[in-house]
């Protein structure tokens, strides 16, 4: 197990180094000046040079990485061009924000998937089945700026249950914080809860053909044992993988759904970055995100283990 | 099931948390995110709308365009137009409690001017020195007369920081910025929430009836206005045309608007690289066709609900500066296959260049569809914003259907635009005759002698159509039916002053 970790923390380094220049080379081949985008539109031929040279924008590409990875090596993110702050600090910021989104949005999906899978795989081509399968469906076409939309519709303009829009830290009022959360995370919650629920029925149902669980039955074992601790165990497997993909999908920002509850997450604040060429933050959480993926990836590895005992060898 | 735990767990919630709207904030609900809060620096629109409770400027605007005294009290040009002379109001405090006063007044220009990365060095460059006369009056010295030096006063080249604070946070100054504003800075969260309270010290203060202002970036319009229909903003700006039915329609909420300072043009690339060398970039004629091609009123109606207005200049036709000897033309099919046939090029073929916005896109198909019945061949292409800045001032496009945010001077509108050496003249436009009158214009104070100047430019500029202006947006806004002393103006910002709820 100790070998498999260092094995698998092994690899973190070199691919995050691979990323930074990836993201870095990608960026420059963006049609548009950064000095351009961030002028003005006055675009004062004066602002330009400076933010040319501010940013060491003329440099040739190598260069401009190198002192990057000089400032990151001395923790340093670089400043947004846009407003000045430091990338580190806005990340700081906007990072808690999105852990808890996507926290929220994954304890919906669980709470609602996996549950919904389990129940048509038992009760296949029962109208159960057929009704979570409906749901499913629903949950994977609808846009979720729609539904975004129509929750807000409903809820506050309405009922005038819930704020439309906005965010309250879980510091500053922790009934705000959930109150000004609960829609967008079900929204995205209810996009991943329908593919948790496709993907556990299908892994029940091939696990519930296995010899073990027919030898199980003979046995004489109780139903409900059966299902938790012989299939849904196994049937698990394929669904942790996708739980940590989507997870990581989660955290590296819901782009529209930030942008419909404005919600001051990752997604927007790459979005904003990017359409102003504000390099530094686009760098930043791209970074973030990267890492954040792979850490997913191995602890998704972990829980395999953990679930599945051969896997340990 | 999902539904019902939904609903049951709202409910509970709507009751745990009491509405935490308190009459005493104003909460504003802005369609981006402000960039640097520093007047030096700021290049965005949006971010005018926060300077607006934030830093006073020498001087104002009136809804129809006349300059009065702000932070200054009077103004005087000398004889030879070359020294203007401003007396400063006594008495106001910045908002950490730093005296207001000629030698602050000479710091902030020289601040503007000599700041590297100052996006108001342009706007000021016609001023070479500033003097200190006395403890209340500088003096700002010319090279040369330039008349909308008054105007660029009443907006960002205008406002006044605190030199403390400004020689403490150098180029940062814009993440806690301290002016003399009716309200002060408290915090921003960058994508989420700028918020400002009330300035005890305000030299005006008996006008300002709010504790709190509160800016949230709403970048999607529908929920904007969602949020004002829940209660959770006061004002919502930029709210979208079509959707002014509804707000008309609840007794809960009221609209406001105005014919903004800017217009939405199509600018023709007639000299600016080998892609000028096109039918439209190359013969007048074929433009004069185009625009006559297009129907204007048609446009504003099928897109925005008639909501804007036609236009066939820089400035609108209310505006005091629009030549009114050029009215704006009418659609006419059958002088435009004329026009064609004596250019020689009867089905002309153009790439117009749009930004991704769904209105705009709508914008550029019907100008496909109506100039298609006169026998152009329009090709749209949509790109994304930044790249269709860079593509334009390169020489990289054909024709690019762009909007201009406005100045409250009409030299803002044009001068940049289609004087030989502007900044903004993408298309390389250049014809000496204009450039002579443009510059005339800079050099008189009094309007019906500029207007003069800018018939004489709309004489040239109505046939040679550098760009074809098409209509003018007007600023909407939706706000709550108790908050009174809304004044809208041209410029579309919200003052703070005698804005109160009921």
């Amino acid at each position: 197990m100790l070998a498999f970790l260092v094995r698998r923390l092994a690899i973190v380094g070199p691919t995050l180094v691979f990323v930074s220049m990836l993201i870095f080379g990608l960026q420059q081949l963006l049609p548009g000046d950064p000095a351009l985008a961030l002028a003005g539109e006055d675009r004062d031929p004066n602002v330009i040079a400076f933010i040319h040279q501010r940013y060491h924008l003329d440099e040739p590409i190598p260069v401009r990485y190198l002192l990057w990875v000089e400032g990151v090596l001395h923790g340093d993110f670089g400043d947004s061009i846009r407003d000045k702050l430091p990338v580190g600090g806005l990340i700081a910021q906007k990072l808690p924000v999105t852990i808890e989104l996507a926290a929220l949005a994954m304890l919906i999906a669980l709470a609602i998937g996996i549950p919904a899978g389990i129940v048509s795989a038992v009760r296949k081509d029962s109208l159960a089945d057929y009704a979570a399968n409906m749901l499913g469906l629903a949950g994977l076409s609808i846009p979720n700026f729609w539904l975004g939309i129509m929750l807000i519709l409903l809820f506050s303009v309405e009922l005038g249950w819930l704020p439309a829009s906005g965010f309250v830290t879980l510091k500053e009022d922790p009934v705000q914080n959930i109150r000004t959360l609960i829609m967008p995370a079900f929204v995205l919650g209810a996009a991943v809860a329908a593919v948790m629920m496709r993907h556990t029925r299908s892994a029940m149902l091939s696990v519930l053909e296995a010899d073990y669980v027919r030898t199980a039955r003979a046995k004489g074992l109780t139903e409900r044992v059966v299902l938790l601790r012989h299939s849904l165990r196994n049937a698990l497997i394929p669904v942790i993988t996708l739980g940590a993909l989507e997870l990581g999908q989660l955290l590296s920002g819901a782009v529209l759904t930030e942008q419909v509850f404005s919600i001051p997450g990752f997604g927007r604040l790459i979005v904003e970055a990017a359409f102003t060429r504000d390099y530094a933050v686009v760098q930043g959480v791209v970074m973030v995100t990267a890492a954040a993926y792979l850490l997913l990836n191995l602890l998704a590895d972990i829980a395999y283990v953990l679930v599945d005992p051969r896997l340990r060898s | 099931m999902q539904r019902t735990t939904m609903l049951a767990l709202a409910l509970g919630l709507s009751v745990a948390g009491a509405a935490a709207a308190s009459a005493q904030t104003l909460r504003i609900g802005l369609a981006e995110d402000p960039d640097i809060l520093d007047p030096t620096q700021g290049r965005t629109f949006v971010g005018r709308i926060v300077f607006a409770s934030l830093c006073d400027k020498l001087f104002d605007i009136t809804p129809d365009l006349k300059v009065v005294p702000q932070l200054a009290l009077s103004y005087a040009w000398s004889e030879d137009a070359k020294h203007l002379t401003i007396q400063l109001r006594k008495g106001v405090k910045f908002q950490d409690g730093e005296a207001f006063n000629a030698a602050a007044a000479k710091f902030n220009f020289e601040r503007h001017i000599n700041m590297p990365g100052s996006n108001r060095k342009g706007e000021l460059s016609a001023v070479q020195t500033v003097d200190v006369v006395d403890d209340s009056t500088v003096r700002l010295n010319l090279a040369q007369p330039y008349s909308p030096l008054i105007a660029q006063l009443t907006d960002r080249a205008g406002m006044m920081v605190s030199p403390k604070a400004a020689q403490a946070l150098g180029d940062k100054f814009g993440t806690a910025p301290v002016c003399a504003g009716p309200f002060k800075f408290v915090e921003r969260v960058p994508q989420d929430r700028i918020v400002l309270e009330r300035f005890a010290d305000y030299w005006d203060k008996g006008r300002i009836h709010f504790d709190k202002v509160v800016f949230t970036p709403i970048v999607d319009s529908t929920v904007r206005l969602s949020n004002l229909q829940s209660g959770g903003l006061e004002i919502a700006e930029r709210v979208a045309a079509t959707d002014l039915p509804a707000i008309r329609a609840d007794k809960r909420l009221k609209a406001a608007s105005i014919v903004e300072l800017g217009y939405q043009g199509i600018t023709f690339n007639v000299a600016n690289g080998p892609r000028s060398k096109n039918p439209l970039g190359a013969d007048a004629r074929v433009r004069q066709a185009f625009s006559l091609a297009i129907d204007r009123a048609a446009i504003t109606n099928v897109v925005y609900n008639g909501e804007f207005f036609p236009g066939n200049q820089w400035v609108p036709t209310n505006n005091p500066y629009y030549v009114k000897s050029v009215p704006v033309p009418k659609r006419d099919v059958a002088r435009a296959k004329e026009l064609l046939a004596e250019a020689g090029t009867p089905h002309p073929q153009v790439t117009l260049m749009t930004p991704p916005n769904p209105d705009i896109l709508q914008v550029a198909q019907l100008i496909q569809a109506m100039t298609k019945d006169a026998g152009f061949e329009v090709k749209i292409q949509a790109t994304e914003f930044a790249a269709a800045l860079q593509s334009s001032q390169k020489g990289d496009f054909e024709a690019f259907l762009i909007a201009w945010s406005g100045r409250t001077d009409p030299d803002g509108n044009i001068f940049s635009f289609i004087s030989c050496k502007g900044p903004l003249n993408d298309g390389h436009y250049c014809n000496e005759d204009v450039d002579k009158e443009l510059a005339l214009a800079r050099t008189v104070e009094d309007p019906p002698e500029r207007l003069k100047h800018y018939a004489k430019v709309e004489a040239i500029v109505s046939k040679e159509l550098p760009i074809i202006y098409l209509f003018h947006r007007q600023w909407l806004w939706a706000m709550s039916a108790k908050l009174n002393g809304f004044v809208a103006y041209p410029d579309a910002l919200i003052r703070p002053q005698d804005l109160k709820v009921n």
